[in-house]
């Protein structure tokens, strides 16, 4: 059994983990009210975004002439998956729940003989899968150094993917991130950016017909590279509400956790206390007795 | 019966204005200034470095814009745009600035035609609302 002095420091190291484990508690509770202002208002760009695309795809003419960013290149020998991730731990399951959405795919497109290529987009997720994948990742971007999500460092992630397109470096695109739909659940989504799946979503273009200019082909050529950085800026917001999300209920639990484990410790020290000064007056008791 | 139109500008990060009572908008868009009226046509276009020229009963406003993409509808013109500022609010070291990085730009000779133009168009906008 341990010794009083040593129950004595237990208790107050994990009082004093406690007391970390909520203050990041607090600093995530406020991240997280920013983060998801800051993704309700991106929402309409990237919304306004597809519906222009929308309505510009169903205007297109000639099907097989299309932009390749739209209609893809024909092939599905090479996959590009952008793994997007956190910089920072000490947030549950955040990134784990990434990684194993995104391994299974992997898994699935190496076993049907395609080839695999990956871009890791935060320094937890590269952290994680070059383990398993390492020779497969291509790149690995980190935003370490900005406070916030921002489109600058979205539209630099779209470019690198823009060019290993154009350099016909792969087929298909599929970006991981995770979307927040509250504090407790944030769900893990694969989301295939290149070609642009337009059947995916509700067929509720209009059949108004617009006015064009340029012609439709210029615009959709000069449109889609931005809506490449528009749906990577859109993952990156809805993963920094989900980051900020995961590790507010991670800490909160941890506190609580750091709770009981003090609570179970103050009765193992109060025990023994108690034995040790039972002990004692037995010793003494006993002593007088024999006298 | 009003004259008014709708317009909404939406940058990545938010909404950045949203106006009621707009009588005419004129905006750069690729192949020349379009100036936007009640009732005009649907039209999808995109905008090449310029200004936004908003006229309305609450007053008239310009903006400078790098890029974009302008949808106009239903008499409500959105336009997408990552990059745009109000001039009036603009300071001086700020357009100097963006000069500044617009000529840097312009000066690059590894770069394609197109994007030549629009970085040549950038340098005169600024220049002009120095």
């Amino acid at each position: 059994m341990a010794s009083l002095d040593d129950l004595k420091k237990r208790i107050a190291s994990v009082k004093s983990t406690q007391k970390i484990t909520k203050a990041m508690k607090m600093v995530a509770a406020a991240k997280l009210r920013r983060a998801q202002e800051s993704a309700e208002n991106g929402r309409p760009y990237s919304e306004k975004m597809n519906n222009v695309i929308l309505n510009l795809s169903s205007g297109i003419s000639d099907k097989d002439n299309a932009p390749k960013l739209l209609s893809g290149t024909g092939n599905d020998k090479v996959h590009l998956c952008v793994v997007m991730t956190s910089d920072r731990g000490l947030c549950g399951g955040f990134n784990s729940n990434i990684i194993k959405k995104a391994k299974s795919y992997f898994s699935k497109i190496v076993s049907e003989g395609k080839e695999l290529k990956i871009i890791t987009v935060g320094s937890k997720g590269n952290d994680q899968l070059k383990r398993m994948y390492g020779d497969k990742i291509i790149e690995n971007v980190s935003f370490k150094n900005s406070k916030n999500a921002n489109y600058f460092d979205a539209d630099k992630v779209g470019k690198i993917i823009i060019d290993k397109f154009e350099n016909s470096q792969f087929d298909i695109c599929t970006i991981f991130y995770n979307q927040f739909k509250n504090v407790i659940t944030q769900i893990p989504q694969a989301q295939q950016i290149i070609p642009l799946n337009t059947k995916d979503s509700k067929d509720k273009t209009s059949e108004e017909s617009y006015e064009f200019e340029p012609d439709e082909d210029e615009i959709l050529s000069n449109l889609l590279p931005k809506n490449i950085s528009t749906q990577i800026f859109k993952a990156m917001l809805e993963n920094s509400a989900s980051e900020q999300g995961s590790r507010m209920s991670a800490m909160d639990n941890a506190t609580r956790n750091a709770g009981e484990m003090v609570d179970k410790l103050t009765i193992q020290y109060n025990r023994s206390r108690q034995a040790a000064i039972t002990k004692e007056l037995i010793e003494i008791i006993s002593g007088a007795e024999s006298l | 019966m009003s004259e008014e139109f709708k317009i909404e500008i939406v940058n990545p990060e938010k909404s950045f204005l949203v106006k009621e009572d707009v009588l005419e908008t004129v905006v750069p868009a690729f192949e020349g200034e379009m100036g936007i009226l009640k009732d005009h046509i649907s039209i999808i276009s995109f905008l090449k470095p310029g200004i936004i020229k908003i006229f309305s009963k609450s007053g008239n406003e310009n903006y400078y814009v790098e890029d974009g993409i302008v949808e106009f509808k239903n008499n409500s013109l959105s336009i997408l745009t990552s990059n745009i500022f109000n001039v009036a609010s603009l300071d001086k070291s700020k357009k100097e600035n963006l000069l500044k990085k617009a000529e840097e730009e312009a000066g690059k000779t590894d770069i394609s035609d197109q994007s030549k133009y629009l970085a040549d168009q950038k340098v005169q906008v600024l220049r002009l609302i120095n």
